[in-house]
């Protein structure tokens, strides 16, 4: 059956286009896009934003392993809410998802389960211990997209060149968490005035740098690709920038969290606030907008993490790291970054469209004829108010409860179906 | 009776006013003399409870909020663990609402967490004292040591003093920066660059590195206590190199004015951060901080719990 999204303004920076269209559907795929097209049903997006469908790169699902904090199935209806039509879920599951059996699990619930694709993310090191490679063909052959220990570095940087090398070969690229343990040691937010204030032992921005660099380095004795995951600092930002323009193959996800929120939320103690890589500085916020808007840093990702109360509602201390995410990313990028100037609408859509699906390879993040029939359709100027209550993700842990955001996901549409239907919100 | 001071809770003294600073100390004066007579207890909080929970070991500190509110004649609580919350598998929250529901009046914590006694303080409707959290705030610390200084040199404005040694991991050296800055003296600080945080001079503190130049001519001298498990965590050569770049000996006194008060927080280790011939010496005041810290206790528990 023939669906087609009407009057609405279409934004794909990945044809360069940006006008009043209408997109035909049918058979789960774009037919075209034109002026009056005619299908056996319309949708009226008139005042919407069509775009392609939203890929978050970033997120932990948390099955198998803790199906208490997230399943498949509520961390992707969590995401088609937040306007995602897939996911990229990490390896840090329980089993860790660094064979092909975890692989093939994650992938056989997700076709039962899930709402939009979830595409996985083997690790690169067995356990994630940073000892010795995971078997990459295996996990590649099973459907992996990517490879990260994300959650922690690969401290070795034998072992990372040699990993670099080898998922070169299989053009699977390496994600990297990006954090030298031993400048974190216990830190447990950004190492600044604002530490030396509150007492909180810091985590320099040194321990992010040193990693990115090294990364880079590596990537060009390689000649591999790599990707920064959730970049929080001005020098992480800088060193990509370098290095791209060597013509080198790294790129960079930021965080909404990173870039909506600074270090001097902490006076709170908020747990929420605690981050890893944590919260940084003004300056550091203004380095990652600029990176955004110079192409820098092509991707925004959520790094969803959701996490049982009992584990996040302690002594910040104590407290382990992340927040969900999914259901604001889109919101919180709309609010900070176009409704602020920082970025203009096409190019905040290319960092969860042709960003990310470039990145990985994915054949994904266009609206041009043949393509999948995924769309994420945005309204620019509604405010919303983000309320827990209303969370489809079944932990809790956010700091942006109660806050009021300009701009949100209004439709998601995946494969052709309508996944999330904001028309009655 | 709800509290005279501006805040419900004591976390810190960067948010106390200069006013309630001064009031605190004052009343102190009078809490003073109680301790001084024959029968050392008036009625004050007859029929309050206090309950001191302690997630951190301490012997001055805990017996001193004891004996302060036993002199009031409050009803005193202790409870010590030496586990945190976590591994006992209770959130402080729970165990705070526990605690609660027993109907104490206020409660006084010490946590190796920053910020834990503001989950209490948030989550309960009777006052808090922080008796130290981390390396964020010990206040009382801080008041008593005003209340000392004060006492020795009739007034704290203009006055100079220098706080040596590990200022990262010192809660006491935050609390003092704060309540020395707000009460007009000047503050210098000195210790290895690996034991001063980034930035610390944004708290309105000198920064040196070389602690002759530190108390040159200033009016008082407060050492801090040096971890000694700090040694081998890489943040300097050794407790003998230590001693000879930062501890305290009569010979490098003679720098500060000749009336200088010594000061240290306790525990000491002598022979290390001050040698014993200064600690014992007869500028060291260190004794009468702990006896000020009883009166200091006194009065904060007498003024959140309403004051006259």
């Amino acid at each position: 059956m023939a669906l087609v999204v009407k009057f609405g303004r279409v934004v794909d920076p990945a044809q360069k286009i940006d006008e009043l269209l209408d997109v035909l559907i049918d058979g789960g795929r774009i037919v075209k896009l034109g002026k009056d097209l005619q299908g056996e049903e319309a949708i009226d997006a008139r005042g919407k934003i069509v775009c392609p469908g939203f890929i978050d790169m970033h997120t932990h699902l948390r099955e198998p392993g803790r199906e208490d904090e997230e399943t498949i199935e509520s961390g992707t209806h969590a995401a088609a809410a937040g306007g995602f039509t897939g996911v990229c879920c990490m390896a840090n599951t329980s089993p860790i998802n660094d064979n092909q059996a975890v692989t093939d699990f994650i992938l056989h619930q997700a076709k039962n389960h899930a709402v939009v694709p979830v595409y996985p993310i083997g690790a690169i090191t067995k356990g994630l211990k940073g000892e010795e490679m995971a078997e990459f063909g295996d996990l590649k052959a099973s459907g992996c997209v990517a490879l990260s220990d994300d959650g922690r570095p690969v401290m070795n940087s034998n072992l990372m060149r040699r990993a670099l090398e080898y998922a070169g070969m299989l053009n699977l690229p390496i994600i990297d968490h990006c954090e030298d343990l031993n400048l974190s040691g216990s830190g447990v937010m950004n190492e600044s005035f604002t530490s030396t204030r509150l007492g909180f032992r810091g985590i320099p921005a040194a321990s992010e740098e040193v990693m990115v660099a090294r990364d880079i380095i590596l990537a060009e004795l390689t000649g591999s690709q790599i990707h920064i995951a959730h970049v929080s600092t001005a020098g992480a930002t800088r060193l990509i920038r370098e290095a791209k323009s060597r013509g080198l193959k790294v790129s960079g996800e930021v965080t909404p969290h990173h870039f909506a929120l600074s270090e001097e939320a902490l006076d709170s103690f908020d747990p929420n606030l605690k981050m890893n890589p944590p919260l940084r500085s003004v300056e550091d916020i203004a380095a990652l907008k600029q990176g955004l808007a110079d192409g820098t840093l092509e991707a925004i990702a959520s790094d969803h993490a959701p996490h049982a109360a009992s584990e996040k509602d302690v002594e910040f201390d104590y407290a382990v790291t992340g927040i969900i995410g999914l259901e604001t990313a889109v919101s919180l990028s709309l609010h900070e970054l176009y409704h602020k100037g920082v970025l203009p609408l096409s190019n905040l859509v290319a960092k969860f469209t042709a960003g990310p699906a470039g990145i990985l390879g994915l054949k994904k993040g266009c609206l041009a004829p043949g393509m999948d029939a995924d769309l994420t359709l945005l309204v620019l100027e509604k405010e919303v108010l983000v309320d827990l209550v209303k969370s489809r993700s079944k932990s809790k842990n956010t700091p942006f409860h109660g806050w009021t955001l300009k701009g949100a996901p209004w439709m998601t549409i995946c494969g052709g179906r309508i996944v999330y239907d904001g028309r009655g919100a | 009776m709800a509290s005279v001071l501006k805040a419900k809770d004591i976390l810190g003294l960067e948010e106390m006013e200069a006013e309630d600073i001064q009031f605190i100390l004052d009343t102190a004066e009078s809490m003073k003399e109680v301790s001084e007579r024959e029968i050392k207890k008036v009625p004050t909080l007859r029929g309050k409870t206090m309950i001191n929970i302690f997630y951190e070991p301490s012997t001055r500190t805990r017996t001193s909020f004891e004996i302060a509110g036993k002199r009031l004649s409050a009803d005193v609580v202790n409870i010590s663990t030496s586990t945190s919350s976590v591994a006992k598998g209770e959130t402080l929250k729970d165990t705070g609402r526990n605690l609660m529901a027993m109907k104490p009046d206020i409660l006084v914590i010490r946590h190796s967490a920053v910020g834990a006694p503001k989950i209490l303080a948030d989550a309960l409707p009777i006052p808090v004292i922080n008796a130290g959290d981390g390396a964020h705030e010990h206040p009382t610390q801080g008041l008593l040591d005003l209340f000392s200084i004060r006492e020795k040199k009739g007034g704290l404005k203009g006055l100079k003093a220098a706080i040596v040694g590990d200022i990262t991991h010192s809660r006491v050296a935050r609390s003092n920066i704060h309540g020395m800055r707000k009460m007009g003296m000047e503050v210098r600080i000195a210790g290895p660059a690996t034991l001063l945080p980034r930035h610390v001079e944004q708290l309105g503190a000198q920064v040196y590195t070389d602690v002759d130049a530190a108390i040159e001519g200033v009016d008082i001298i407060m050492m801090l206590r040096i971890q000694l498990e700090r040694q081998g965590q890489g943040l300097f050569p050794s407790l003998r190199e230590y001693s000879r770049l930062f501890g305290l000996n009569r010979k490098r006194m003679e720098r500060a004015k000749e009336d200088v008060l010594i000061m240290h927080p306790g525990p000491m280790n002598r022979g290390v951060e001050i040698s014993p011939e200064v600690a014992d010496g007869p500028y060291s005041i260190i004794l009468d901080q702990v006896t000020n810290g009883v009166a200091i206790r006194m009065a904060v528990l007498f003024l959140l719990l309403g004051g006259i």
